[in-house]
């Protein structure tokens, strides 16, 4: 069963149609690469994944269960948004670290406000939070960050503030990771360190939705890549044949322009 | 010379009487207008459209007209109406009159600073609270407002320190605050009769109180400078 089933998101900002009527479907432990133009709609799939845009039409079930369908309120309740945001983590292109808390406390915060919704909180708050940071220091420790624990974000390089984002995603274990353009605001030797992390969960069958630019790392660490323009899937398939022997013309036409320069 | 040597312990004596009056004021004025401009900011946000409007015109009206004004029209419009002084003809009524007048307006004031330091605030912080599975609450006290009040010491410094002057408009409706203690000795009082320099010397009392402010809110600034 798939992990991830998406069916027929539409979604317009006033009468601008940014989605339409996409669909596709994810295994666990497999990575998607979303590739396109700026303005393709991307980040905004992303973005109703992630509960942060609701659908105009459509549905989205994660293992099985319906999360989201336009045409069912009860699966729209506020309340209940919160819970399901879980099942996603997102990473930004601009990183969005708490810029008042270290790289740790970045990664903890969330997980110790979680806590407090155990039913024993209060008795076992002391467990509860040691397993939390225990967690937190393997997680920056993997992401190579050992020494920089206590440093606020504004202390750390930009490739170091993405990965600690990808930590403070991780930290929730969430089913499915996000990445929006995660090295779009990096300079290449960023980037590098960045790109190599995400490969690192790519082969720990981390299943993840990356919306990149980077064509030759889409290429070689998804097990499929979709190629969006005006807001709908263009082609989509195995890496090699998507980004290696595009069949539709407007994607050889993309892919073209990362030749050029 | 001699003669302000013979006057002058009088005189300090007057004047710390009604510095205490004016400390008052001032201390009275910030603990009310802090939070209630924290509401006000909230209301004009709202996306409850009457809501925002009628508070932004409330700030408009508060915000563009004089503070002294707005002490009179306090003080003495109810008993206009009424017939009769609402606020009791002593000391005491007129401080509270001057507090509602200076808490009032003083959190108009601090609302738009406080408005402009929420939205000052990338909305990607508070996105990220969301993915994270946080409440809107969770993200305001966890999030945003420590990264609010970072931005608003300096504004706000500045409207404090403006504050500890204003309180001399309350001399208006005749609170007796250390201008009308100065002011007392022109007229005559404690023995003593036009004598101009007392005004000149409350000056003094407004420069060290500011300097102490300045001091104290320059501290906190330093002390939130472990982040950007």
């Amino acid at each position: 069963m798939a992990i991830l089933e998406v069916k027929d998101i539409r979604k317009s900002f006033g009468k601008t149609q940014v989605l339409r009527d996409i669909s596709f479907s994810l295994e666990r432990g497999q990575v998607v690469s979303i590739i396109g133009s700026s303005g393709s709609g991307k980040t905004t799939l992303l973005r109703c994944l992630n509960f942060l845009e609701r659908p105009d039409g459509g549905s989205i079930a994660v293992n099985g269960e319906t999360l989201f369908d336009a045409a069912d309120p009860a699966t729209q309740r506020e309340a209940e948004i919160r819970r399901k945001r879980l099942h996603f983590g997102l990473v930004f292109q601009s990183f969005n670290l708490f810029p008042q808390y270290t790289a740790l406390e970045n990664v903890t915060l969330a997980g110790k406000l979680l806590a407090r919704e155990d039913p024993d909180y209060k008795a076992r708050k002391k467990e509860l939070f040691g397993r939390i940071e225990a967690e937190a220091r393997q997680l920056l420790g993997q992401m190579g960050l050992s020494d920089r624990m206590d440093n606020y974000p504004h202390q750390l390089s930009g490739g170091q503030q993405q990965r600690v984002a990808i930590a403070r995603a991780l930290a929730l274990r969430p089913d499915i990771l996000c990445f929006d353009e995660p090295t779009s605001a990096l300079d290449p030797e960023l980037t590098q360190e960045v790109l190599r992390v995400i490969r690192q969960l790519a082969q720990r069958q981390t299943t993840m939705i990356i919306v990149t630019h980077e064509m030759a790392f889409a290429r070689d660490v998804s097990s499929h890549v979709i190629f969006m323009d005006g807001g709908v899937v263009v082609e989509s398939g195995d890496p090699e044949q998507v980004i290696g022997a595009p069949t539709q013309e407007r994607t050889r036409r993309f892919l073209d322009s990362y030749n050029q320069n | 010379m001699q003669l302000m040597l013979q006057q002058f312990p009088i005189v300090v004596h007057a004047l710390n009487v009604g510095f205490l009056q004016t400390l008052k004021l001032f201390l009275v004025t910030g603990l009310g207008a802090i939070p209630l401009g924290l509401v006000i900011a909230f209301g004009s946000m709202s996306r409850f459209k009457p809501l925002s409007l009628f508070t932004r015109l409330v700030v408009w009206i508060v915000r563009g007209t004089p503070l002294m004004i707005q002490l009179l029209i306090i003080y003495y419009f109810p008993g206009m109406v009424l017939g009769h002084n609402v606020w009791g003809s002593g000391e005491t009524g007129r401080f509270l009159a001057s507090a509602i007048a200076f808490i009032f307006n003083y959190a108009c004031y601090f609302s738009e600073i406080y408005r402009g330091g929420i939205q000052s605030v990338p909305v990607g912080q508070q996105e990220a609270g969301l993915v994270l599975g946080m409440t809107k609450g969770q993200i305001f006290y966890k999030v945003t407002l420590l990264q609010v009040i970072k931005r608003i010491v300096p504004p706000m410094s500045n409207e404090i320190i403006t504050l500890v002057k204003d309180t001399a408009l309350a001399r208006i409706i005749a609170l007796q605050e250390i201008i009308w203690a100065g002011q007392s000795f022109l007229k005559g009082s404690h023995g003593i009769a036009g004598a101009l320099w007392p005004l000149f010397f409350t000056a003094v009392y407004y420069l060290i109180f500011n300097g102490i402010v300045t001091v104290a809110l320059g501290r906190l600034e330093k002390r939130l400078d472990y982040f950007r």
